[in-house]
């Protein structure tokens, strides 16, 4: 219970303590605090509108989060989500020119499914260079996003280039029947649920299930893994795979959701916004989702900042810097005693209200 | 979920700022009186970017200045969902009906996904090809033919070079960009016809470390005249002149950057395409569907010519102009051969500026060195 207040109260305080910092830095450009922090708001979660808009930028973030935080748990360092997510809209929007699919919910989940398999692949391959020749995980599954985005530019530019797509070379649309809706009367497609879905199966499946504690050992410690006779290799390239799988899973639904074909204009950034989700949510799938929802939010939130208050695109990256920057710092407070520091402080000085209120709220 | 406390706490804190916000209600509802026109304009990179974006900057805080407009802009918007977002927030949240979401990616799948759930804004898309029939009604495009401006960059570059050998750095082999390449060459070759461009496609509308590489590349290869088609041409402005070459710019002015390298510069003049767009939607006329136009239209201009450039070059240049705005003038006309020596244009055929056949180039022409 004291671990989770501290692990929920640390980011919410840094996130606050974010604002503020933020507050001061646009009052240096004489724009008034009040007015940016009511925007941020606004634009974030004032109303259905801004939920829905938060909410679409947060759906591929979830699913390129889990390929950092899967592999991470298994103790591999991904990086390289954006060529597995490319190539995942690349599959997806390939496959119905090279097997004819029914027009239906059926082609979607096999349209997906192709997607998440390749993604699933290309991250496998990182992981496999690890284990069977001792490459080092980050760098190439960096390298093989390189190379991912480069062969997926020569494909779309070059042999599945559809003809009549002139200034902006991509492939064949998807036929109506495949692509992804939104959900009711929302504007939000159905990939959200996916990524909401995954994060929570992966999550429960990491704290409940042998396999998942199996695969954390082999993460926490792959001496003892070895020693205790678990397959480490497989653990590992099973992690790889699963996160793979998520982003190849994030460029299938951009594909089917919201480009309709393959082209440059997926190589959007998500995989690699993704790395800093995870980091965020320290590996936890569960976790992923709120973070996301607050990467979406930051991203809504900037763009009503942008048309209200005339502000420049850069002024929410400084936001977002100064509060990742001061969530990852407030790791560092993690092991703090609070009740002991505040008997300490309580002795000679006086105590003031806020640190009283935050004593009230750890106890 | 515990994430969203700390806003709903700032907004309690800021209660306040909703009472100002209340007795702007007021000056709004003035405002209404006189029906003005919310306008929202869309780019995809920065706005002082040197380049495409600043082109249409530049026209948006022109129409600022027009009575009974209001702009609202949203700068690096990828062409993705993010897009959409962008532009049903600007009709849902800052009422706008008219708005200018100037990316080419913006069209395809995103305007046309949008419009028809908003029958009643205007979408003036840049660069789509805009089809009767095909597309909503509520959307338009415009453009306009670079390529003239192109073409007088490369007679003046044909007089300046000392090489006989010109560069062009290119993002990528589309259309539009093999009729800008083509058109320099030919401008360039139109004055003395041994000399050749050389072309590099760095791949990607904005790859700062790959268009400076090209750049330098281009350069230790003799080429003494460099201009470019990429989203923002500063670097490659800047890499030139440090090399000691010569410059013709490219979406907006670059003189500012390197003044004694600047020789001249092809420009987009949006603001008559955005005057057109908007007086259609004050007035109540139908959408304008369909702009295009060259230096004639005034839908391009070129910069001022830099000191450097000689009295010769200068006369060539405006004489052949004043061809092109007079109607006299055809970049595309027959026989043209392509670099590996097929006839691309039969002899006697001529190609107007407003022929679709050439928005579908595919080659490039005799006197370009490289490929795609």
């Amino acid at each position: 219970m004291r671990s989770t207040a501290n692990d929920m109260l640390l980011p919410v305080a840094a996130i606050v303590a974010a604002l503020l910092l933020f507050g001061v830095f646009v009052w240096f450009a004489d724009v008034s605090p009040l007015d940016v922090w009511v925007t941020l708001f606004k634009g974030a979660f004032g109303d259905w509108f801004s939920w829905q808009n938060t909410l679409q930028r947060a759906a591929p973030l979830m699913l390129t989060a889990l390929c950092v935080a899967l592999p991470a748990r298994a103790g591999l360092i991904i990086i390289g989500g954006e060529g597995a997510l490319v190539l995942g809209g690349l599959a997806c929007a390939v496959l119905p020119s090279v097997l004819p699919l029914p027009a239906n919910l059926l082609g979607t989940v096999l349209v997906c499914a192709a997607g998440a398999a390749a993604g699933a692949v290309w991250v496998m391959l990182a992981g496999w260079l690890r284990q069977s020749r001792g490459i080092n995980e980050t760098i190439s599954s960096l390298l093989l996003a390189y190379i991912a985005i480069g062969l997926f530019k020569h494909v779309v530019e070059g042999p599945l280039r559809d003809p009549a797509s002139l200034g902006k070379p991509s492939t064949q649309a998807l036929a109506e029947g495949l692509r992804i809706g939104s959900m009711g009367s929302s504007d939000v497609h159905w990939g959200l649920l996916l990524g909401l879905l995954a994060c929570i199966a992966l999550g429960l499946w990491l704290r409940w299930t042998a396999t998942g504690f199996a695969m954390r050992v082999v993460g926490g410690n792959l001496r003892t893994a070895q020693l205790v006779g678990l397959p480490a290799t497989r653990l590992i390239l099973g992690a790889c795979a699963i996160g793979g799988a998520g982003a190849g899973l994030a460029g299938a639904v951009e594909v089917a959701a919201v480009h309709n074909s393959a082209n440059a204009s997926l190589i959007a950034g998500y995989g690699y916004a993704g790395i800093l989700v995870s980091f965020i949510a320290r590996h936890h799938p569960i976790a992923i989702i709120p973070v996301a929802v607050l990467f979406g939010g930051f991203g809504a939130a900037g763009s009503l900042l942008q048309r209200r208050l005339g502000l420049p695109d850069a002024s929410v990256m400084v936001l977002q810097g100064i509060a990742f920057v001061l969530i990852l710092a407030s790791e560092a407070l993690r092991d703090t005693e609070w009740r002991r520091l505040l008997k300490r402080l309580r002795g000679p000085a006086e105590v003031s209200p806020a640190q009283l209120a935050m004593g009230d709220k750890i106890a | 979920m515990s994430l969203n406390k700390p806003n709903r706490r700032e907004s309690l804190k800021t209660l306040a700022a909703f009472g100002a916000a209340g007795a702007m209600g007021g000056w709004s509802g003035l405002a209404l009186a006189q029906k003005p026109l919310t306008v929202g304009v869309i780019y995809v990179g920065p706005r002082d970017d040197y380049g495409y974006n600043q082109a249409q900057a530049q026209a948006a805080l022109e129409i600022k200045k027009l009575p009974g407009i209001k702009v609202v802009e949203e700068e690096n918007v990828p062409e993705t969902a993010a897009v959409q977002k962008t532009m049903t927030g600007m009709i849902a949240q800052d009422g706008a009906s008219l708005l200018f979401p100037t990316s080419y990616g913006y069209f395809d799948p995103h305007i046309l996904a949008l419009a028809p759930k908003h029958p009643k804004v205007r979408f003036a898309h840049c660069g789509g090809l805009w089809t009767e029939g095909k597309h909503p009604t509520n959307v338009g495009s415009f453009f306009g033919y670079i390529e003239e401006c192109q073409y007088l960059n490369g007679v003046i570059a044909g007089h300046m070079s000392k090489s006989g050998k010109i560069a062009f750095v290119a993002a990528k082999p589309i259309p539009q960009v093999l009729r800008n390449i083509n058109a320099f060459t030919m401008g360039a070759r139109s004055v003395k016809p041994g000399i050749t461009c050389s072309v590099i496609f760095t791949g990607d509308w904005s790859m700062a470390v790959k268009e400076a590489e090209a750049t330098n590349s281009l350069a230790d290869q003799g080429c003494d005249v460099f201009t470019m088609h990429v989203d923002g041409p500063k670097v490659i402005v800047e890499t030139a002149a440090k090399r000691d070459k010569m410059v013709c710019g490219y979406h907006a002015s670059q003189a500012k950057l390197a003044p004694n390298a600047y020789l001249t510069g092809a420009e987009w003049n949006w603001l008559t395409a955005y005057k057109t767009m908007i007086e259609a939607a004050q007035s109540g006329k139908p959408h304008p569907n369909f702009l295009r136009g060259g230096l004639k239209e005034g839908y391009v201009k070129m910069s001022p010519y830099g000191a450097m450039v000689s009295d010769a070059a200068k006369k060539k240049a405006d004489g052949i102009k004043a061809g092109m705005i007079a109607g006299t003038f055809d970049i595309f006309k027959g026989p043209l051969k392509d670099n590996k020596g097929n006839v691309v244009i039969a002899a006697g055929k001529t190609f107007k500026q407003t022929d679709i056949e050439l928005e579908k180039m595919n080659y490039l022409v005799e006197g370009v060195v490289g490929s795609f």
